[in-house]
């Protein structure tokens, strides 16, 4: 008894060996409730979130409202009039840059009128030269990082440009040069407001918790009700999606600030506005900027995502392109948003480590000769740009702008290749995806679907009981039976068992390639920097290559969920074992250790804490992109919500489907924190 | 130093007590405090009815081991953390009454304060670090930088205005903490184990030169310290603080002579004590009768200064006071007893 007490797997193996009965006694026949928990009143949940949301659009607090336009008084709500307000200004920012990347009307319209603009020819603004833009980018890098980021950045918008792609990859950064400032913005004074006040913390956590664990779909659906559809639309449903990381990491700098400094600010007589401004927040500034770059990565993830509702740009492009199959073009639109996410973290993470010179007492020109190249630059390629319009009145103005159909193109390169690919490998992939499926897919997929709803609940809670006693228990069998209780057990079975099984090929995957890597500084430091890399690029991005090779499938979704999951594991793991203290390795060199013994006896259980948050981040990760893998075709919880995006009374349903995801997340999340962090306290490393 | 004028800082009856029921627990006992049954409650006492005063122009040393309340003391008196209970008075104000916007006023006018780790804005330059106080207040950046570079100038970092707080040594950041402190010349000066982040040589030199700065400045200065030797190095008078009791106030010599507690007496038995006493400390007493040498020596020097002078003379040595007088004798016997014998066997004179 006292041996089964003391070892948790013991416990474990009891627990697994009374759910294998639980699963194997609970017929689905006869089960009832025991089996799957029969139609209750809470399903009628998704309706009530309806209701309840669409009361707040129609029906609460109405006021009237002067049309000036039409000259009369309307009825409308609070709620109504604050959306459309919102909408308005965040279009008007989105096109204001746009025109000024690309020309239009729109802006000159919003102060006139389009009787002005038809009237008068001149009153438009005139897009930017696009060797401009580019030199531009070269200068900023050069500014910013040196001259590797300087050319990095000239030459991916050389690419964009010369490939044909300018207009929609410059949409694409007009959505994200406007989604990026209001998610900062929004991130920091939630988070300096959290700071200041525990109870707005305590209220904000969990929320933070479940916004970060939804899915990008789930977020679509209320904003679409709300604020409509359109490139407004998209941004806001993104601003939504980037804060919480900002507001985290906004946080846990202010928090880190040395208690000392702040109280040299109190004594140096700040007032609190001063204290916050002055000092807290510069202070935090690293970990700040982090979050700056963090959600200018989140900003491009779901720039593609919201495409779904509105969004030009690259995304809708790709969006396009992958449902004609098109993978040539689908793989050239990849690479371009790759660049332009690559280029944007590479530049707000050299501004982030940037400092300022107060050193140097420079001359006007010297101290602005950035901002002086660049204008005169802008003017002589404007004056080409001008001069050539004027030269050949006919011909495309190649220096100017470049449309789609005059770029450059490998399209037809990628075409031939995928269909050299196809024809020449379809034997073996078409064996491979067979086998698959059949031998491993569906065999996996029908043993998670036989398991109960009993049995499960107490799988659950038994485990939470082991790893972190009653509380957890609670934690996570609440989390499990909300999903229960709703129509969707099954599916949300579909999604567990893509998951499991994506998560234990990448946790394998991973950290074995993490163990390698680590035996050489060198490999260390490439492979982080391939994760770094790897982790830039939107997640839409990796349903590509994998539909180029293995067509459209459950094992193609299953495939770009490794890839993109494996990358937390293979980080966390390089990173736990290289981060093992020194006078440990040392205390281990001295004892006489062999390399394998060093490996197995010191740093492995020394890293394993941080490989277990690894494997948590893998889950995320995991479910993330299975979610984002229904745009294939699965039939999980995502493609429910990608169905409730096109319902009219979607909206509760979606909102409640994204929830089941996020629980799942949150119940792992939940689970593997709890164990690390008592594991670390055991290990003294906390 | 003269008790008629009104004290710059005067404490009575101060308590900090640690823990959810502390303030429940007084207010129930009718504002008296009751440590054992505060103890009892689970709350953490930090100071434990500490009452003194610093006068004007005077080097108050608060000294005691780490857990000893002494960090918890200055910080009520700097009102960075509430008081439980008691009274504080800055120049006969009542500190713990003022609302935010005088407590800020006060701040920004009457006092500076250095930190143990510096605590200097790492995104600022010496320069801006300096001119943080001066900058809140609302002065011009070109004044407030005048003022700041006087300041870079008196604690001689002249040259590296421009530098980063992580660019520099230990020593040249807590000389900028000192010069951010002192910007508002303020006239009330905190200093919470300034020196006690650097090593033993840097730490000497930094004495040295705080010691510089103050007969300049002449602040009435709260000091804190855990390192007896620097307490009885700079200090006028020393309050040794134990578990939150400040168990002796007084000044250096006599705390050596009488240490009032068995606790104090540990911290004064390994002090070399010809290093700290002066010569009236030990003198013997004087009558015209004696053979004196034609040597004299001042009541106000180091014993250790004039004890080998005096150990070579046969004749008993008059000790004089700051007219030429001669006040008390000193012979080798009494010298030969302070540099070697027992720490017990002292002649007290005072």
């Amino acid at each position: 008894m006292q041996y089964f007490i003391k070892h948790k797997w013991a416990q474990f193996a009891v627990l697994l060996a009374v759910f294998y009965v639980l699963a194997t006694v609970i017929d689905p026949a006869t089960g009832g409730n025991w089996w799957r928990i029969q139609e209750t009143r809470f399903w009628l949940l998704p309706d009530v979130v309806n209701n309840a949301l669409r009361f707040l659009i129609d029906d609460f607090w109405v006021v009237d409202v002067y049309d000036s336009e039409l000259d009369i008084t309307e009825e409308s709500t609070v709620v109504k009039e604050f959306t459309r307000t919102v909408s308005g200004v965040v279009l008007f920012s989105i096109n204001l840059i746009r025109e000024l990347l690309l020309g239009g009307v729109k802006t000159v319209v919003a102060f006139t009128s389009w009787e002005f603009i038809s009237e008068h020819k001149w009153a438009r603004i005139p897009a930017l030269p696009w060797p401009a833009v580019a030199a531009g980018a070269f200068i900023v890098g050069h500014c910013l990082g040196g001259r590797n980021l300087s050319v990095l950045a000239g030459a991916s918008t050389i690419y964009i440009a010369v490939f044909g792609q300018w207009t929609p990859a410059m949409q694409t950064l007009s959505f994200v040069l406007v989604a990026v400032p209001i998610s900062c913005f929004l991130g920091l004074m939630l988070g300096a407001i959290a700071y200041k006040s525990k109870a707005f913390e305590t209220i904000l956590a969990p929320l933070l918790n479940v916004a970060q664990s939804m899915p990008h779909f789930a977020y679509l659906i209320p904003v679409v009700i709300f604020f409509g559809i359109g490139d407004h639309a998209g941004a806001i449903s993104t601003v939504i999606f980037a804060t919480p990381p900002m507001i985290r990491l906004t946080l846990l700098g202010l928090k880190k600030v040395p208690p000392e400094v702040l109280e040299a600010g109190t004594m140096s007589g700040c007032n609190s506005r001063q204290l916050m401004f002055r000092v807290l927040i510069p202070s935090a500034r690293h970990d700040i900027l982090i979050g700056v770059n963090q959600v200018i990565m989140q900003c491009l993830a779901m720039a593609v995502i919201a495409s779904f509702i509105g969004a030009k740009g690259l995304g809708y492009e790709l969006l396009v392109s992958l449902n004609m199959l098109k993978i040539g073009q689908a793989l050239e639109l990849g690479v371009s948003i790759v660049l332009i996410a690559v280029v944007l973290d590479r530049l707000s993470l050299a501004w982030a480590n940037k400092q300022a010179d107060y050193l140097a007492d420079l001359p006007f020109h010297l101290r602005h000769k950035h901002s002086l190249a660049f204008l005169g630059i802008l003017i002589f390629t404007s004056v080409i740009a001008y001069v050539a319009s004027m030269v050949f009145p006919d011909k495309v103005n190649y220096l100017y702008f470049i449309d789609e159909a005059q770029g450059f193109s490998t399209e037809k390169f990628w075409d031939v290749m995928v269909d050299w690919l196809i024809t020449n490998t379809y034997q073996g992939v078409q064996g491979f995806n067979f086998f698959m499926i059949t031998s491993v897919l569906m065999p996996m997929k029908e043993a998670f679907l036989s398991m109960p709803v009993a049995a499960t609940l107490f799988l659950v809670a038994g485990t939470g009981y082991i790893v972190g006693g009653l509380r957890s228990a609670v934690i996570v069998t609440a989390f499990i039976a909300f999903i229960a209780l709703t129509p969707w057990w099954d599916r949300a079975l579909i999604t567990a068992y893509m998951a499991t099984f994506a998560v234990v090929v990448s946790v394998i995957i991973g950290c074995s390639m993490g163990i390698l890597c680590s035996r050489s500084p060198r490999a260390t430091r490439v492979i982080l920097l391939v994760c770094d890399t790897f982790q830039t690029f939107p997640s839409f991005v990796y349903l590509i290559p994998v539909i180029m090779l293995f067509g459209v499938s459950d094992l193609s979704v299953l495939i770009a969920v490794i890839v993109y999951a494996t990358i937390p594991a293979t980080r966390y793991t390089v990173e736990g074992l290289t981060n093992v203290p020194q006078a440990l390795q040392d205390a281990g060199s001295m004892s006489g250790v062999n390399r394998l013994q060093r490996l197995l006896k010191i740093e492995l259980p020394l890293a394993f804490p941080h490989i277990m948050l690894g494997i948590n981040q893998t889950v995320i990760f995991a479910l993330f992109m299975i979610i984002i893998g229904a745009f294939i075709g699965t039939d999980d919880l995502g493609q429910l919500i990608m169905q409730s995006l096109s319902e009219a009374n979607g909206m509760g349903q979606g909102i409640i489907l994204g929830l089941c995801v996020a629980f799942i997340g949150l119940a792992v999340d939940h689970l593997i924190h709890t164990w690390a962090e008592q594991r670390k306290q055991v290990l003294g490393i906390a | 130093m003269s008790t008629s004028t009104q004290p710059v800082i005067k404490c009575e009856s101060v308590y900090k007590i640690f823990g959810e029921n502390a303030a429940r627990i007084i207010e129930q006992s009718g504002g008296k405090v009751e440590t054992a049954a505060l103890l009892e409650a689970g709350c953490v006492i930090g100071v434990n009815n500490a009452s003194f005063e610093v006068h004007e122009g005077e080097l108050l040393v608060v000294m005691g081991l780490s857990g000893s309340g002494k960090s918890t003391l200055l910080r009520c008196i700097s009102r960075l953390i509430e008081t439980t209970a008691g009274n504080i008075h800055i120049d006969g104000d009542d500190l713990l009454a003022m609302n935010d916007k005088e407590l800020i006023d006060i701040r920004r006018n009457k006092m500076g304060m250095v930190f143990q780790n510096f605590a200097l804005l790492p995104h600022k330059t010496v320069l801006e670090n300096i001119a943080l106080p001066l900058q809140v207040k609302g002065m011009s950046t070109s004044d407030s930088m005048d003022r700041a570079l006087d300041m870079v100038n008196l604690v001689e970092l002249a040259g590296r205005e421009n530098y980063f707080p992580r660019q520099l040594s230990g020593g040249q950041q807590q000389r900028v903490g000192i010069a951010r402190s002192l910007a508002v010349e303020p006239d009330i000066w905190f200093l919470d184990e300034p020196f006690s982040a650097l090593d033993p040589l840097i730490r000497r030199e930094m004495q040295d030169e705080f010691l510089r700065i103050q007969s300049a400045l002449k602040k009435t200065i709260l000091f804190v310290t855990h390192d007896f030797d620097e307490a009885i190095r700079l200090a006028d008078r020393i309050a040794i603080m134990k578990d939150g009791v400040i168990e002796q106030i007084d000044t250096p010599a006599n705390i050596i002579l009488s240490p009032a507690t068995e606790y104090v007496a540990r911290f004064t038995r390994e002090v070399p004590r010809e290093r700290v006493l002066s010569c009236q400390t030990i003198m013997g007493k004087y009558d015209d009768s004696q053979d004196m040498s034609d040597l004299t020596v001042s009541q106000e020097a180091i014993i250790e200064s004039v004890a080998k002078p005096i150990l070579t003379q046969q004749k008993p040595v008059g000790v004089t006071d700051s007219e030429g007088e001669i006040v008390g004798v000193l012979n080798s016997k009494i010298m030969a007893n302070v540099l070697f014998g027992d720490a017990n066997s002292l002649p007290v004179n005072n």
